[in-house]
């Protein structure tokens, strides 16, 4: 496990801001912490990252502490938006923060052409157009080769392009086996690159798990007649309106059976809950 | 060390640093020579200084003085909204969160940050220094003057001048730490070194024991070293204490200003 928590909590006055969460995230996959707005994910990654100090709880972070310079130079983060020096050009806030890192000054460009960043690194911040200095956070995340990647909201204010760029780019460093962790509320953008999730709601983590376990079994429809017969035919099946559901994947035995026992087999086609619905469910968001 | 040469690059090329350091060197030009020479050579001078006194004040041996004298007030202010800036822009700039995050421990990230600004201010107070001595070299020059360079005192003076500077910008660094932001920070900084002091001593002249108590505030303290090491002739000015009695006041000021915003900077969640 690269990150552990164990029942980490966080309270301002009276509110759990984050309550009892416990959360693993193993090395080399791409681990997605979803929640809606204010649920305590950007709360429980400042907790990992040392910014805020848990009320109570644990966590290790690369089996240290976190916050610790042990822990943190072997993390990159880019949480809640990049902050960066807007007087300074974007290699010049990358060469700050390398100094700060202690990663040598070479490391710079290298990050700068990983993001695609090269040619407006003379720019200075302020200039930056919000895609720019998300993929500059990104930059600075990658200085020192960390072992983990933290990255909070990363294609917040993006346009469709900027997410998809920024999509890409975590696919990539993911192909790596770079570890990341990944907070988002954007559930079609974990979907398409998570391995694992963990689902955060009013603080508290209400699922760990991998997409597929979490979306649940395949359920396939099937529209028939007559559908009583069908129903007595299909074991495991219950009716919803004027079809079928079933909990089985042979799509071609269930038909099979069906034509042979003289039923008209008008639909088959598989019924997925999307990651969307199942969240929806978890958070009671909608 | 990563800490100071990343903070140094970054307040190198901050506009900010070379436009109050700009302003300072105009000011301290403009009050501590132009006005003098002007004053000499045909001024008004209600102050009732004598021809002797401009000119002693404008000597290139008395460089040391003339660097001192406007560091209690306005050079102090001039200090403090740098170091209120370089510390208070950080929350805004969101560039605490990523210096912290970066690696080194929060006392170092912060030592980091009081080295860099510690060099800027011996920078501020070299550069003050060397444009207060080319100025009075030019004019002792000009108006033919018997003049010499300063002596072995001259660095009794910038030491002072370096301590008044340093208190500066540890007050500054405690207000951007406390207010979290650049705005309050310089605001009540400069209420703090121009207004509230002299509102004080105003109070003073009627209260005995505010009038001791203001001899010992920070600007009272910082004016009452300058003082002692020779500046005269300038606003915040005191020579109610002995030198040594205001260093140690100046000194004490640092340590609390500096512990003070190192530790909430330490123990504070960074949200």
């Amino acid at each position: 496990m690269i990150v552990t928590t164990e029942k980490l909590t966080k309270r301002y006055g009276d509110r759990a801001v984050v309550d009892e969460v416990s959360l693993s995230v193993r090395r080399g996959e791409v681990y997605g912490f979803l929640g809606p707005n204010g649920a305590g994910k950007t709360t429980t990654i400042r907790m990992l990252l040392g910014l805020v100090k848990p009320t109570s709880g644990a966590a290790r972070v690369l089996g240290e502490a976190p916050g610790t310079p042990k822990a943190l130079l072997k993390v990159g983060s880019l949480i809640e938006g990049p902050g960066f020096y807007p007087y300074l050009s974007g290699r010049d806030n990358l060469r700050v923060h390398a100094a700060r890192r202690g990663v040598r000054a070479g490391e710079v460009e290298a990050a700068l052409e990983q993001v695609d960043l090269v040619g407006a690194a003379g720019e200075r911040f302020r200039r930056y157009s919000l895609g720019m200095k998300q993929r500059l956070g990104v930059a600075a995340a990658l200085l020192g080769q960390p072992e983990l990647l933290i990255l909070d909201e990363p294609t917040n204010g993006l346009d469709p392009a900027g997410m998809a760029d920024m999509r890409d780019l975590v696919r990539a460093l993911a192909a790596q086996g770079q570890t990341v962790l990944l907070s988002s509320h954007l559930l079609g953008e974990v979907e398409e690159i998570c391995d694992r999730v963990g689902v955060i709601s009013g603080g508290k983590l209400v699922a760990e798990s991998t997409v597929e376990q979490l979306r649940g079994d395949t359920v396939l429809l099937i529209r028939a007649d007559p559908l009583e017969k069908a129903l007595v035919l299909i074991e495991n099946s219950t009716r919803h309106g004027d079809v079928l559901h079933v909990r089985e994947t042979d799509a071609g035995a269930l038909v099979r059976t069906l034509v042979a026992a003289d039923v008209d087999v008008q639909e088959v086609r598989p019924l997925r809950r999307t990651l969307e619905e199942v969240f929806f469910e978890m958070t009671g968001a909608a | 060390m990563g800490s100071v040469k990343a903070e140094l690059l970054r307040l190198w090329k901050w506009p900010a640093t070379w436009v109050l350091i700009g302003v300072w060197l105009v000011m301290t030009l403009t009050f501590g020579y132009v006005f003098n020479y002007l004053a000499l050579n045909g001024g008004t001078n209600t102050r009732d200084m004598s021809q002797q006194q401009l000119i002693s004040a404008m000597q290139p041996e008395n460089v040391g003085a003339a660097v001192v004298r406007g560091l209690p007030m306005f050079g102090g202010a001039i200090i403090l909204v740098l170091a209120a800036l370089a510390v208070g822009s950080g929350y805004g700039w969101g560039t605490w969160k990523t210096t912290l995050t970066a690696g080194p421990r929060r006392v170092s990230a912060m030592a980091g940050t009081l080295g860099a600004l510690a060099v800027v201010v011996v920078l501020l107070v070299a550069l003050t220094f060397a444009v207060n001595l080319s100025a009075s070299i030019v004019i002792a020059s000009l108006e033919g003057w018997d003049w010499s360079l300063p002596g072995w005192g001259v660095f009794e003076a910038l030491g002072a001048s370096l301590l008044i500077a340093a208190m500066w910008t540890g007050f500054g660094v405690f207000l951007g730490v406390v207010t979290k932001g650049p705005a309050l920070a310089v605001g009540l900084g400069l209420m703090w070194a121009i207004v509230t002091e002299n509102l004080l001593r105003g109070v003073g002249s009627l209260l005995g024991p505010v009038e001791s108590l203001t001899e010992v505030l920070p600007g009272g303290s910082a004016g009452n070293l300058a003082g002692a090491v020779g500046g005269s002739g300038a606003p915040g000015v005191l020579n109610s204490l002995s030198g040594t009695t205001a260093a140690l006041f100046l000194v004490g000021y640092v340590v609390v200003f500096v512990g003070a915003a190192t530790l909430l900077k330490v123990r504070r969640d960074l949200v």
